[in-house]
């Protein structure tokens, strides 16, 4: 199924009033950030979109993919990548992506070098085909699941539950998924991975409560936080092996 | 009233797949009866009455083959769910071996199965698997995408007609799914004279009829051995 547009049309908040925003339009290649403290309704959201609601969760959502809604189960659609995803196979990674790409009717073989390669531009411990699934880190995973999501999977939305802490380039994989054309829809606390999407969604209560667009000065903003997250990425990366931080010019 | 019957390996989820599902089933207004089979003892009849106050009894096979049990009592189970006046009676079987498919052509049948069996686990479930009409896999948030995907694919293999629902069994995320499949199920009409899907295994030797020693000499009625030289010389 070619997707153009996917809308999530509102339904009401907890108190079942009316929510605020009305509808959100989403495109291939946009990438969304729901925000909001705990319980506010982001998994909520998530799970409405993963199971395509019509009017029928807790929510009264619809979501209408090419402006209809979905009249029988969707499959195929949404790939989903949280905190809790692990890897569960006894296989190598070569093995794993060989096995997907057959169940996915591709050549795995010639897929593999570009796989690999997006893999390691998303983590900083180097992945390799030999290595076990089970003896990668929380990162190495992660990067590997991303990049065999972008890939691999002909998913065309892309649930993400707040992965920032899984030790990977977030900027980049966020960059990776839109990139190849998926709806990315991220759960995020990150400040910065909130302001590297086009649009965020500010969640209260179980409602859409506002859709906000990042603004020239926040864009700036931006920019200095991914500064500053770049030297706390760099001082965790060289206290873990072992280094000092003498060696770091001051910033 | 919708009969529905329920299969799949112990703790794949059934009880918790089919609580959400009469939960949604219970917001569009439609009741639910459930019947569980198990073999020595189940608290999940006790699950169903507490957690949704819905009907809800246990049969218990003891020293019989629990599939047999089943089948045995699945007029009477019904019987029974007409007399609550439910829209839909939910029929879970005990999940034990992978022998049978305690399913019956014409009745809805939804298999069960978790996604951290391995990727083997489709190949080697058998008829409960091969034949359901419905394969509801569980445990799918805790793994990765492509490893749902790989399980999906080797399922639709041994399964080519089954819808394949993934449902969350905790949160009950994907039970949507199962509740607009359960609009084209069709109502239970007489069960006398429907078919088991798979024919259930003899079971007519010394061991049915609750001998426990070891040795030939305590066994009798159909036993066969296994084609080991000795056996064969």
């Amino acid at each position: 199924m070619i997707i153009e547009t996917v809308t999530i049309l509102a339904g009401h908040d907890k108190q079942g009033n009316p929510e605020p925003s009305e509808r959100v339009d989403l495109r291939p290649g946009d990438s969304l950030a729901l925000v909001g403290p705990t319980g506010s309704g982001k998994s909520e959201l998530l799970s409405d979109i993963e199971q395509a609601a019509c009017g029928d969760t807790r929510s009264g959502r619809t979501i209408l993919i090419n402006g209809e809604p979905l009249t029988k189960a969707p499959s195929g659609m949404v790939a989903t990548l949280s905190q809790k995803t692990n890897f569960v196979m006894d296989a190598s990674v070569e093995q794993f992506i060989l096995l997907h790409a057959e169940s996915k009717g591709r050549d795995g073989g010639s897929l593999m070098a570009p796989l690999m390669k997006m893999t390691n531009s998303l983590c900083g411990e180097s992945v390799s085909q030999e290595m076990s699934l089970q003896v990668l880190s929380g990162g190495q995973s992660r990067a590997l699941m991303i990049a065999d999501i972008a890939l691999l999977s002909d998913t065309p939305i892309v649930l993400i539950d707040e992965v920032e802490n899984a030790g990977i380039h977030k900027f980049k994989a966020l960059e990776v998924l839109a990139g190849h054309n998926k709806i990315v829809i991220s759960a995020t606390h990150d400040p910065v991975l909130i302001l590297m999407n086009n649009t965020r969604l500010v969640m209260r209560n179980g409602a859409m409560t506002a859709l906000l667009y990042a603004t020239k000065n926040e864009r700036r903003h931006a920019e200095n936080l991914k500064h500053m997250d770049d030297i706390l990425m760099r001082a965790r990366e060289d206290l873990r092996m072992g280094r000092t931080l003498e060696m770091q010019e001051e910033t | 009233m919708k009969l529905v019957t329920i299969a799949g390996a112990p703790s794949a989820g059934k009880t918790a797949v089919t609580l959400h599902l009469i939960r949604q089933l219970d917001k569009d207004g439609k009741r639910s009866a459930a019947v569980k089979f198990d073999t020595l003892g189940t608290t999940d009849d006790q699950i169903y009455r507490e957690r949704l106050g819905i009907p809800a009894i246990q049969g218990l096979s003891d020293y019989l083959c629990p599939d047999h049990y089943f089948v045995s009592n699945l007029e009477e189970a019904c019987a029974w769910g007409k007399k609550q006046e439910v829209d839909f009676l939910f029929v879970e079987t005990a999940g034990l071996c992978y022998r049978c498919a305690p399913h019956v052509k014409g009745v809805p049948a939804i298999t069960i199965i978790d996604n951290l069996g391995g990727m083997e686990a489709p190949r080697k479930m058998g008829p409960a698997l091969i034949l359901a009409d419905v394969v509801v896999v569980t445990k799918s948030d805790i793994v990765s995408q492509a490893e749902k995907e790989v399980f999906a694919h080797r399922i639709s293999q041994v399964n080519k007609t089954a819808r394949i629902v993934h449902v969350n069994g905790l949160t009950g995320t994907g039970v949507l799914h199962l509740r607009r499949i359960s609009e084209t199920w069709p109502e239970a009409n007489a069960l006398e004279g429907l078919s088991l899907r798979y024919s259930m295994p003899a079971s007519i030797c010394s061991y049915c009829t609750g001998e426990t020693r070891i040795g030939k000499r305590f066994q009798s009625g159909n036993v066969e051995k296994l084609l080991l030289e000795e056996n064969a010389a």
